[in-house]
């Protein structure tokens, strides 16, 4: 039912979204706005059966300095079985009222997910490929609640965005270690002028990029030694209609790495949420 | 199980908040807005102002990114002011860039950098032929 209601909102906007799945650039969601994006990994796995993990976004631009995203994690192991993993609630904040040389902006999640969330949103510490080889129910049975941090700076030159994300995540229990980790995104449109008419498959609305991601150990064991590392080439198809299509395969650079995670990525974006919130608890749209 | 109901409540409670912040927001007169616009930014000029194909272009990609606040013709709606009041119609191309690529973000305008200058110089070109 919530669903049916966010397919009848008024408006569907014409989005310019990056191409980026794991990286953040410092362009937040329009202020009153709510996206909805649907994402697939499928990954392959040595040792055991490939998986097709997937989630469901909910990314609402709370005010022009503050965006706010809930997800939902699920993921099917091919032989094994389906299950829904966890969630997760992002929030991203601005804290400069205007662009500079470099626009940084803060990013903190909580998760509750199980060991089995194979959804690869981003790696960090010792993540590799053999942490998603048990069975599914074996993994489920294990819950992290972790604080995810996030510095995200960014920059836009001449239609090129380049980002970068260095993060820190605690697991919220006190004997764990703080891990680490990164995502750096470079990303630019076909074109950079638009043209006058409605179109499709104008080159305006198509936007390239290439993303690198990986863990950095933690602090008991900083470094590259036994982590997982990602070069995935990224496409945004941003419809006239309000959809944007992603596609993203990414392709493991060492042992611990999945050898393959092919993503893609359907989002809508929608105005006028908020005043539709406001009006359903009784307050002035 | 508390941690989760404790999250959601605050969630819940944070977006109820900033919405009903939003509800007071551009109420800033565009005059004080445009008085902190640096003075390098004010006379840039438009690389597009002479450019046949910039105003329609322009018009289309207002109506992509702007009219769900400023309306249609860029005459306000709830959520946008009017920008063919007289301060922003008199502002220079330079600092009409310039709100568009910083926006007004504490009062409810998101900066627009994610579009390529040039579609901004587009954006600008349009509006600077209004009637």
């Amino acid at each position: 039912m919530p669903l049916l209601a966010l397919l009848c909102l008024p408006f569907p906007l014409f989005a310019q979204e990056s191409p980026y799945i794991v990286t953040y650039d410092h362009h937040l969601e329009e202020p009153g706005n709510l996206e909805v994006e649907y994402f697939s990994t499928f990954g392959t796995q040595r040792a055991a059966n490939d998986f097709h993990a997937y989630w469901m976004e909910f990314e609402y631009g709370a005010t022009a300095w503050w965006t706010t995203e809930f997800y939902l994690d699920g993921q099917t192991t091919f032989g094994d079985s389906s299950l829904f993993t966890g969630f997760r609630w992002e929030n991203r904040i601005r804290p400069l009222r205007t662009e500079h040389f470099i626009n940084p902006v803060l990013y903190i999640e909580y998760e509750n997910i199980s060991e089995a969330d194979k959804i690869v949103k981003e790696v960090e510490g010792h993540d590799v490929e053999s942490d998603h080889a048990d069975l599914n129910a074996a993994l489920r049975e294990t819950h992290n609640h972790e604080l995810e941090f996030k510095l995200i700076l960014s920059k836009d030159f001449k239609g090129w965005n380049f980002a970068v994300n260095p993060l820190a995540t605690k697991n919220l229990l006190p004997s764990d270690p703080w891990e680490f980790g990164y995502a750096i995104g470079i990303s630019r449109p076909l074109a950079l002028r638009a043209s006058s008419a409605w179109c499709t498959f104008c080159r305006e609305n198509f936007i390239a990029g290439v993303e690198l991601y990986g863990g950095l150990g933690d602090t008991q064991d900083f470094g590259l030694h036994q982590t997982s590392h990602y070069l995935a080439p990224a496409v945004a198809w941003n419809l006239p209609s309000g959809w944007t299509v992603r596609l993203s395969p990414g392709f493991g650079l060492n042992d611990n790495s999945h050898r393959l995670l092919l993503r893609w990525g359907l989002s809508r974006e929608f105005s006028g949420f908020s005043e539709m919130f406001r009006s359903l608890f009784g307050g002035r749209p | 199980m508390k941690v989760n109901q404790a999250v959601i409540c605050f969630a819940a409670l944070g977006v109820l908040a900033a919405g009903q912040q939003r509800s007071s927001s551009h109420d800033e007169p565009a005059e004080l807005v445009l008085a902190r616009i640096p003075e390098k930014a004010r006379a840039k000029c438009n690389p597009f102002a002479n450019d046949p194909d910039a105003p329609a272009a322009g018009r289309k990609l207002f109506e992509q990114h702007c009219a769900e606040c400023h309306g249609q013709s860029a005459g306000g709606a709830r959520r946008g002011p009017n920008l063919r009041a007289n301060a922003l119609q008199q502002a220079t191309p330079g600092e009409l860039f310039w709100i568009v690529t910083n926006g007004v973000v504490r009062r409810g305008m998101p900066a627009w950098s994610k579009l390529p200058e040039p579609q901004r110089w587009q954006i600008i070109t349009w509006l600077k032929s209004l009637p």
